[in-house]
């Protein structure tokens, strides 16, 4: 079973050279802290940056200088700052490689639900929406069942969604599913997780491979 | 010469901003924030706002400072979490919250300056957001109608200015500061450091003064950061 920064690490190996991407908030942004080796990857954040680089040392911090998730940062050389429609601009127009964002639930079909809890405070889908119908290529990182240990890889979400069938790619702390034909195929485990546990915790539709499962390299 | 865009202070800069008026307000957090004119919003006392911002700052600052005097009927955003007060008036049904995604918020900013009336994007779609509203296919791809935003008055906020209006923005307080600045009927931009002409590079502005009817210089920023993240030396 891989932790947050587990998942995160196996996100990692899905960037390639030259990407551009979008972290989110949550164990996406840990993603930044396992760039491979020998590969060039920018990170966009929404609220106006490229080439977004880590948080600051204490006392060098600009109130000027923030993510999308409001914390303080740093530009790396060769980083750009612009505004929300140019950035919204490079995200609608599908000039960001990866997105890479957190999710509340699933669905096999590749819908998604992570904005809003029907009878609690709703925050705001932020630029959620945005992101999840323009982008190409989005990797789901969360926990493959909730609190209460339901699972959040679902025949249909059941929260309100965020997009309709734009998921590709989900690893949670289980597995690395890909979805497709309106299931979720099951491409590696998590260390030491067995393919009978992830049926277990799987709600959709789930295909497993012809052959072995592969444990996950980390 | 150039036009003089150039008032005295946050006083005079929102003069004319009346009870029941739609506001836009630049910035994301409490980054970029034109903190000396939400200060006079309060001293205004001006009620029954409907406030566009991103976001709707927090308890005791940004426009937070607004809602706890009950100033603001409607708020129009993207994301309003990091608030106690709001949270308070919109599950009470004082306050009437309409939630955008931010990247509609920001091209619907950018329209209403723009001339644009509405444009389609494919934001939304098959959520609760595009119900209602005008769908269509374009490329084998669906999307909906979202139409522009405008404002009585729009408030933004820069690093530095000069008497003709023109802004230069830092890092990423720019975010919806620029936008914003073309959708409102009138814009006040306060800065950090107004300037005479000719001291900014041309090549180097990000919004043109034409968007701007009133500048000035403001005093005390706070800058509060809202997430503190550092890493440790060494």
């Amino acid at each position: 079973m891989l932790d947050k920064n587990g998942i995160a690490k196996r996100i990692a190996q899905e960037l390639q050279d030259g990407f551009y991407v979008n972290l989110g908030i949550g164990i996406p942004t840990l993603v930044a802290n396992y760039i491979p080796e020998g590969i060039d990857v920018e990170f966009q954040s929404e609220n106006g940056i490229l080439g977004m680089g880590p948080f600051p040392f204490e006392g060098d911090e600009d109130p000027d200088l923030i993510n999308a998730g409001k914390q303080t940062i740093t530009a790396m050389p060769g980083a750009v700052y612009f505004d929300s429609a140019t950035s919204f601009a490079m995200i609608r127009g599908q000039h960001v490689q990866l997105t890479v964002l957190g999710a509340m639930e699933v669905a096999q079909n590749g819908d998604i639900a992570n904005w809003k809890i029907p009878g609690r405070m709703v925050k705001g889908m932020g630029g959620a929406m945005d992101l999840v119908a323009s982008a190409e290529n989005i990797i789901v990182a969360m926990m493959h069942t909730n609190k209460r240990g339901e699972s959040k890889l679902l025949p249909a979400c059941s929260l309100p969604l965020t997009g309709v069938g734009c998921v590709t790619k989900v690893v949670t702390n289980m597995a690395t599913l890909e979805i497709k034909d309106n299931a979720f195929h099951l491409l590696e485990r998590a260390p030491g997780v067995t393919v009978e546990e992830i049926q277990a915790a799987t709600a959709g539709k789930l295909v497993l491979p012809a052959g072995e499962v592969p444990e996950m390299s980390l | 010469m150039a036009i003089s865009k150039v008032v005295a202070n946050a006083q005079e800069a929102c003069a004319g901003i009346e009870s029941g008026m739609t506001l836009m307000l630049g910035g994301f957090g409490l980054c970029g924030i034109p903190e000396n004119s939400i200060k006079q919003l309060v001293n205004l006392g001006v009620t029954n706002l409907t406030c566009i911002s991103n976001n709707a700052g927090v308890d005791d600052f940004g426009l937070g400072l607004l809602l706890q005097g009950r100033q603001i009927k409607k708020m129009i955003s993207s994301y309003v979490g990091e608030n106690d007060e709001f949270e308070r008036q919109m599950l009470s049904g004082e306050l009437e919250v309409d939630l955008i995604p931010q990247g509609s918020l920001a091209e619907r900013c950018r329209a209403g300056g723009a001339g644009i009336p509405a444009f389609f994007t494919p934001a939304g779609y098959g959520t609760e957001v595009g119900e209602g509203k005008e769908t269509r296919d374009f490329n084998g791809k669906p999307h909906i109608l979202e139409t522009a935003l405008t404002a009585d008055y729009a408030i933004v906020k820069a690093w530095k200015g000069d008497t003709a209006g023109n802004l230069i923005f830092k890092a990423t307080a720019r975010n919806f500061n620029p936008m914003m600045a073309m959708a409102g009927t009138i814009t006040v931009a306060e800065v950090e450091e107004l300037v005479p002409l000719g001291e900014l590079n041309p090549n180097e502005i990000h919004t043109p003064g034409i968007f701007v009817q009133r500048i000035f210089q403001g005093t005390g920023y706070e800058k509060r950061i809202e997430q503190r993240t550092v890493r440790t030396r060494g």
